[in-house]
């Protein structure tokens, strides 16, 4: 089936089976590898884009469902080769040790409110899962990227 | 990888057309709305549906307004809803479910009519074939799990019962909360007190057919109560709760209570029910009230060792956490209720 959807501000059509996921979609047909593959059942964030603004897990969402809808990839925070200010935090802060998690940690930040409390942090990055770092380091990125008080 | 297995897909755009394919495709058919769920269930082959309707097109399920919440609304705009907030026990159950990004995709109608779940059954197929499968199986290009007349139940293996654990968040608070739940087939709509929607079977976990689509819960007034939901489980996300308690009370000016609903979560194949809450109408919530409503309820929770934590503990979490539920809702000092409690009533909500 034909799905239209508008991918990092550029409508795009792809050809899809009924319950092809939104992470294979993007990674295969679409050409866009930042956005990775961990669990594949929702229980790491490593493969979070977000579905109209909002940071979902796209292992779990069928391209079908997202008809009309508006995705951004890792690809899209920085679209003209830039670092975003979320991606030059993580790399300043030592957010990023083996990068599996980071593209989906850095998308799951960018839908936090303007100057989080710490608080905000853990609880907007409580779908992400990173083994290498123990959290610190991410927090802190973010914090610095955002703007929190610490 | 695993992969799901074939299944033919529907996107209608309207109840009506939803309830005409339920009606056509019967107990074959699924309903895919956040999918957060049922995608997972269909890699390890424990929902097998030969047939999937999307209800992401169906706009009428979006509503929320005068206290009806249409079961297609994600659990984050429940969660963030200001029209919600005086029913802060359903409040407080959506904020808690899974992750932020699991309840940007999942819905309420998906929580409400989530499969009670098992450890010996909530595994993959070659897991589950190692064991010999158990009482609870997937039906062969079927929706709903079906019974396994060859099966034990491994957690109880004497029992001619399936004992997986009802483990949705919000059923409980809106049990709590007296909500109903409205019902849709091609045979017309029907209302249902909420309680009234599950079975105490690990099975046949709920009492509508089918080819029923639950399209609203609809929410009482909620002028003089008070609610709360606590969960226990072991991560602060991720994990489905492995004992929940809604509590609410309506109280008269001087502190007497004038209605109470207490209801456990996680403890049975359904939302458990106490009717021992009602003892505590005309009279105040003193210690001992709560102390006794606790007792009894706590004899109430039979949890089996097919979850997380140890089987005593969580028995004993299960008194612990109604008398702080309940000391809770009358205003006690959050800080003064230990260390669990603590734990429990600590929201931390995104904005």
């Amino acid at each position: 089936m034909k799905i239209t959807l508008t991918l990092n501000r550029k409508r795009r059509t792809v050809d899809v089976s009924p319950l092809e996921r939104l992470l294979d979609t993007l990674r295969g047909a679409l050409g866009l590898t930042g956005t990775k593959e961990g669990c594949g059942e929702g229980e790491c964030g490593a493969c979070t884009v977000l579905l109209d603004g909002k940071p979902v897990n796209s292992c779990l969402v069928p391209t079908a469902q997202c008809s009309g809808a508006a995705i951004t990839t890792i690809e899209g925070l920085a679209p003209r080769g830039k670092l975003h200010k979320l991606q030059r935090a993580f790399l300043e802060c030592g957010g990023a040790q083996c990068g599996i998690c980071t593209p989906g940690m850095i998308l799951a930040a960018s839908a936090l409110p303007d100057r989080p409390t710490r608080e905000q942090i853990r609880t907007g990055l409580a779908g992400n899962l990173c083994r290498c770092t123990g959290y610190e380091k991410i927090y802190d990125a973010v914090g610095v990227a955002l703007g929190t008080k610490k | 990888m695993m992969r799901a297995s074939p299944f033919s897909y529907f996107a209608p755009i309207t109840i009506g057309e939803v309830a005409k394919i339920l009606a056509g495709e019967g107990p074959r058919a699924l309903l895919l709305a956040g999918g957060t769920d049922l995608i997972p269930n269909m890699k390890r082959r424990t929902q097998t549906p030969a047939v999937l309707v999307s209800l992401r097109r169906v706009a009428e399920l979006r509503g929320l307004a005068n206290g009806r919440i249409g079961s297609a609304m994600t659990l984050s705009s429940i969660a963030e809803s200001p029209h919600l907030s005086p029913h802060r026990a359903l409040i407080r159950a959506a904020a808690q479910v899974a992750t932020p990004h699991i309840r940007n995709a999942a819905t309420l109608g998906g929580n409400l009519c989530l499969d009670t779940r098992c450890n010996y059954y909530n595994q993959n197929y070659e897991w589950r074939q190692a064991i010999d499968f158990c009482m609870k199986r997937a039906s062969d290009g079927g929706g709903h799990p079906v019974r396994n007349e060859d099966g034990v139940c491994w957690v109880a293996p004497g029992s001619p019962r399936c004992w997986a654990v009802s483990s949705s968040d919000t059923a409980p608070a809106l049990i709590a909360l007296g909500a109903t739940v409205t019902l849709v087939s091609i045979a017309g709509r029907r209302e249902l007190p909420l309680n009234d929607l599950y079975c105490d079977d690990g099975i046949a976990y709920l009492t509508k057919p089918s080819d029923e689509l639950l399209t609203e819960v609809v929410l009482p007034d909620a002028t003089g109560w008070r609610s709360t939901y606590w969960k226990l489980r072991r991560r602060e996300a991720f994990d489905f709760p492995v004992l929940s308690v809604a509590a609410a009370v309506k109280l008269a000016s001087d502190g007497t209570v004038l209605d109470a609903r207490l209801v456990l979560g996680a403890v049975a194949s359904h939302p458990l029910l106490i009717a021992e809450a009602q003892e505590l109408v005309g009279m105040p919530l003193s210690d001992d009230a709560i102390e006794r409503l606790a007792a009894a309820a706590a004899r109430f929770a039979k949890p089996l060792d097919n979850t997380d934590f140890a089987l005593g503990w969580r028995k004993r979490v299960a008194r612990a956490y109604v008398t702080g539920a309940l000391r809770e809702l009358r205003g006690d000092d959050p800080a003064t209720l230990g260390l669990l409690a603590r734990r429990a009533t600590a929201l931390r909500p995104l904005s």
